[in-house]
């Protein structure tokens, strides 16, 4: 049994897979960043969990804090500036914030890997792919070069670049953008984490590419049972991939639902402004809906909801108190599994 | 106005003969350049525009080895008053596109005409002249503004530049009013570009666009920076300056959702050449080239209960390099139609023979030997 | 196309074109910030930058009127009362403070003297290397072509010539060495290292989008240097410039330590340190005094530069 949030308990969409309880398990986050402009609270208490198998997608504008949380499950976030003042990551059950650096460094890369947006910055320039996929299993394994060549070529072929055995000694800006998000996926597959953090993987890429990139990935994680988490700003990649997904806004959690739950009945003003303002692909539609105002300067978030002042449905509580995440209901009081809103009027928004 | 718009859009091949203005002098073509023009006229005339960008080899002595052929050949118009959408992937060319129309690098062959005069044979007072009539938004709100100077002077650099459009002691209150115009406080106009955000910075963007009165704006990715609950406000805002100040827009992007609900017409590209062109209806509803379906069924919909019935087309491989384009049509290595055909002999932008005698959605130019009609768009 | 129809009626709601409002997440509500007064913000807090900066104006005051500083004069030699006349370390700011030299002249008017012609040739030299650099470097990235190719072997030509030699050579062909001689010397090699820094930031400032926006509005190619490629790429020029000032200090302490920089009866650092290297034995503090004083010099102008890099540079904000 997964749980979203510990203070509202509000039961995941579905069983996990392996049984033994969520892989990751993140509890009352808060990460801040000391800058020029005073302390940006980039990250204010946010809970997750993933199972293995599932697919939970994070889904947020700039500075919703989604990457932020994400780079402290990693433990890539530079401190300072930035600083965890709070919370827990439990993975299978560990508080990987006490843990040594030692004992994170084996997790880092083994259990947990991490897919980033700009492949080109992240692989080393001056290194062949092959060596630096082969790296993987010779540091992590112990294997010997001869043998980590040959891992090497199949895992090549496993995220289906073609002639894998004539390009392995290729280097990354001989491959096109599509490959070589593909040849960082392999290197995050090379150990066959338990784990996938993806950071926006496809949006440097083209759509007839990103189809393809998110297809591997998918089939990916279906074969080897592995938890991804999918950090997007873009709700129609969401809608293709994910299982559950969490909405994030000024570092907090906002919603979480199901994938055709949230899209066919939100629970917050926010998605739903945010699904409003889409324009369609398949119909013309009249003038979009546009959610007023900008996302808030995380040095001054607004007391209250922090979407408070955007919101068309605000009321004076909406400015003073800050709304719990809480379980969402059908109107006759039947709980709509996985379901959570940070609303004070979520049953307005879901039922009005 | 919806009337004025259909005769375009029937109307049988898009390249047709241009009437030019002969002028002597550049005070008439100044002029010729500043004379109006009425709703439904084509306003800009894209005659099959080349832009080849040199591949040289050495430091001292430069010799070409061979050319990116970022735009190879393209032909479209633009009506007065419309929203022309362009869309294709990174290194199809789009925005050397609008580089080009901008005047911005000069062409390597064809021509583009604006009301009668090819621009990108001018120079001095009349390339002024039109550089006051064909303004630009950019991509970038985090570049395309100067960090040294504030909001006023970014924006009224323009009269500086043009200084007839403004009085001098008019200039301060007009950048008050264009500030106004694109939803910015007025008072923010001694504020450098970094205290703000994307989406405002943006709004900065547009009222340096609108400045000097143009009646063209060219956009390349005017929104594809901007967060999600923005790009609405943005879109909106331009669909609300389009009907105020009877804009004509080029409207350039990769996301094709944003491109179907603002343009009246659309046109698709691919790797230097235009594919397809037709009404968004016509592009979107009933596509009949093969990139524009396989390009349509990758976009991800919203939609989680389009996951299942939606038509998938997943491309194989990357688009080849422009500086190396495949012979005949350019599409064919990675189309799942190709023949023999499509190897030696090139598909011509033109309404296919097929649909040239009837007059459903599918009656529109399409530059593909074997095109027919797919819905890729909505779920069977 | 009844679609298009609906999506242009002028009177569809206003409403989601909202101005954002300008309270709670407009920009800060404080005055306008350009990056120069963010800048300065930056180093005023920098306690780096203030005690370089109580250095630099303490010499700069010690330059202009040394007579400020001292009574004695930094020339009038008394070989028979003062020769070598240890430091009276309690004498504060007295003639004999920091005792005499072998010729019988006050240490420390020296060292006050002394200050005008190092803070004179650092500061000409900069200036001297910064425009000329900045120009050269501006035209070759700007225009780039055959203009750059060649300005920038050229600068290569200079580049390849060792500072402190080519130096040396120039200042030999001239009989009478003067400060502007070495100011010239200086000038004509150091140039190449702000040359291509400019060039550098001008390449990458010709391609924003913001210059591309002011060719698009049809601005002259004057406006465009002037008005949004100096602008902006003045500030690595101006780092690299505050840093280089302390090397050029340094560099005429050298040349007049061999000799062939500034001569008497010039007063300079360089000369008093290699005047008193034959004393070094017996009175090392002859030797010591103006050595330290050059490393102040040089040390506080280096600090001044890295405080400004910190607080200009693009990264950090």
């Amino acid at each position: 049994m997964t749980t979203i949030d510990k203070t509202a308990h509000v039961p995941a969409p579905r069983e996990s897979v392996s049984g033994d309880g969520p892989l990751l398990d993140v509890r009352d986050l808060h990460v801040e960043f000391h800058t020029r402009d005073g302390v940006a609270k980039a990250v204010n208490g946010v809970n997750y969990t993933v199972s293995a198998g599932e697919t939970l997608a994070v889904l947020g504008e700039s500075g919703s804090g989604k990457s932020v949380t994400a780079q402290t499950i990693m433990g890539i976030l530079d401190m300072p500036p930035g600083k965890i003042t709070q919370g827990e990551i439990l993975f299978r059950g560990q508080d990987m914030l006490k843990m040594s650096n030692e004992e994170r460094r084996k997790i880092r890369g083994r259990k947990i890997a991490m897919i980033f947006q700009d492949a080109l910055s992240s692989l080393n320039p001056v290194l062949s792919v092959g060596y630096q996929l082969g790296e993987m299993f010779r540091v992590h394994q112990g294997l010997s070069k001869k043998e980590a060549k040959a891992k090497s070529i199949e895992l090549m072929d496993q995220v289906k670049i073609p002639a894998a055995a004539a390009r392995i000694s290729d280097f990354p800006h001989q491959f096109s953008g599509g490959m070589r998000q593909r040849i960082m996926i392999a290197m995050a597959l090379a150990l066959e984490p338990d784990l996938i953090i993806a950071d926006e993987p496809t949006t440097a890429l083209d759509v007839t590419v990103q189809a393809q990139v998110m297809d591997l990935l998918a089939e990916l994680q279906r074969e080897y049972n592995m938890g991804l988490i999918l950090i997007t700003h873009d709700l129609g990649v969401v809608a293709d991939v994910a299982d559950k997904i969490a909405v994030m806004y000024a570092g907090r959690i906002v919603e979480t639902a199901p994938v055709d739950e949230l899209y066919s009945r939100p629970a917050h003003p926010y998605t739903k402004g945010l699904l409003e303002s889409i324009p369609r692909l398949d119909q013309k539609g009249q003038e979009l809906y546009a959610i007023k105002g900008l996302p808030p300067n995380l040095t001054r978030i607004p007391a209250g909801c922090a979407f408070s002042p955007r919101c068309p449905k605000a009321q004076d509580i909406c400015r003073t108190d800050v709304p719990p995440l809480v379980p969402v209901t059908e109107q006759d009081g039947l709980e709509l599994v996985g379901r959570g809103s940070a609303c004070h009027f979520w049953k307005e928004t879901i039922h009005g | 106005m919806a009337e004025l718009k259909k005769e375009p859009v029937d109307a049988t091949p898009n390249v047709s003969a241009v009437e030019t203005v002969d002028v002597a002098t550049e005070a008439e073509a100044v002029a010729a350049i500043d004379a109006p023009v009425s709703q439904g006229e084509p306003i800009l005339q894209v005659r099959n525009l080349v832009k080849h960008f040199p591949l040289t080899q050495g430091i001292l002595f430069k010799k070409q080895i061979g050319a990116v052929k970022a735009v190879d050949g393209i032909s479209f118009d633009l009506y007065a008053g419309e929203t022309l959408g362009i869309v294709g992937e990174s290194g199809c060319g789009k925005s050397t596109v609008a580089k080009l129309l901008m005047t911005l690098e000069r062409a390597t062959a064809g021509e583009v005409f604006y009301k009668g005069q090819d621009i990108t044979k001018l120079s001095g007072r009349a390339l002024k002249a039109v550089r006051r009539n064909i303004q630009m938004v950019f991509q970038d709100p985090y570049t395309s503004l100067n960090p040294r100077m504030t909001v006023g002077d970014i924006i009224g650099e323009t009269f500086e530049i043009h200084p007839e459009v403004a009085p001098k002691g008019d200039r301060r209150r007009r950048v008050q009013d264009l500030l106004d115009v694109v939803g910015l406080n007025p008072e923010y106009i001694n504020r450098y570009p970094h205290q703000f955000s994307g989406g405002q910075r943006q709004r900065i963007g547009i009222a340096r666009g609108l400045a000097l009165n143009p009646e063209i704006i060219i956009c390349d990715e005017p929104v594809s920076a901007l967060d999600v609950s923005v790009q609405a406000q943005v879109i909106n805002l331009m669909e609300k300056l389009q009907d105020e100040f009877n804009l004509s827009y080029v409207f350039i992007a990769h996301d094709l959702s944003i491109v179907r609900h603002i343009s009246d017409r659309v046109g698709v590209m691919y790797l230097g050449k235009m594919a397809e062109i037709g009404t968004d209806t016509q592009i979107y509803d009933h596509p009949t080239h093969p990139y524009t379906q396989a390009l349509l069924s990758a976009v991800p919909v919203p939609d989680p209960s389009a996951r299942e019935g939606r038509d998938r087309i997943i491309l194989t491989g990357d688009v080849p390099s422009p500086a190396n384009p495949p012979s005949g049509c350019r599409f064919r290595t990675r189309c799942w139609k190709a023949e023999e055909r499509c190897a030696t002999e090139e598909p011509l932008l033109a309404i296919p023979e097929r649909f040239v005698a009837g007059s459903t959605p599918a009656t529109h130019e399409s530059a593909c030997h074997f095109a027919e009609e797919r819905d890729v768009v909505h779920a069977a | 196309m009844p679609d298009t129809t609906a999506l242009k009626s002028t009177d569809a709601s206003a409403t989601a074109v909202d101005a954002p409002p300008a309270t709670d997440t407009g920009p800060a509500p404080g005055k306008p910030r350009s990056l120069w007064s963010d800048a300065w913000h930056d180093l005023r807090r920098n306690p780096l930058f203030i005690v370089s900066m109580v250095l630099i104006l303490l010499l700069a005051v010690m330059s202009i009127f040394p007579g400020l500083f001292t009574s004695a004069s930094p020339r009038e030699a008394n070989l028979a009362e003062h020769y070598l006349q240890h430091p009276n370390w309690g004498h504060f700011f007295a003639p004999d403070w920091l005792g005499y030299d072998g010729q019988g002249r006050s240490i420390y008017a020296r060292l006050v003297y002394g200050a005008r012609a190092s803070i004179t040739v650092g500061v000409v030299v900069t200036l001297a290397v910064t425009i000329t650099g900045l120009i050269i470097g501006m035209l070759a990235g700007y225009f780039g072509g055959w203009i750059d190719t060649i300005l920038s072997r050229i600068t290569d030509v200079f580049f390849g010539v060792p500072f402190i030699v080519g130096a040396m050579v120039i200042l030999t062909s001239f009989e009478k060495r003067s400060v502007w001689v070495v100011i010239l010397s200086l000038a004509f090699l150091g140039w190449t290292s702000i040359a291509r820094v400019a060039r550098g930031s001008v390449i990458t400032i010709k391609q924003s989008d913001y210059v591309v926006a002011a060719k698009a509005l049809g601005a002259s190619t004057t406006r465009i240097l002037t008005r949004h490629i100096l602008p902006n790429a003045i500030a690595p020029v101006i780092v690299v410039a505050t840093i280089a000032l302390g090397g050029y200090i340094a560099a005429e302490a050298t040349l007049s330590f061999l000799g062939i920089g500034l001569a008497e009866p010039t007063v300079s650092w360089g000369i008093d340190v290699s005047a008193a290297k034959d004393q070094l034995r017996n009175a090392p503090y002859v030797l010591v005094i103006p050595s330290v004083m050059v490393s102040i010099t040089v040390l506080s102008f280096l600090m001044f530069g890295d405080a400004v890099r910190n607080a200009l540079d693009p990264k950090m904000r």
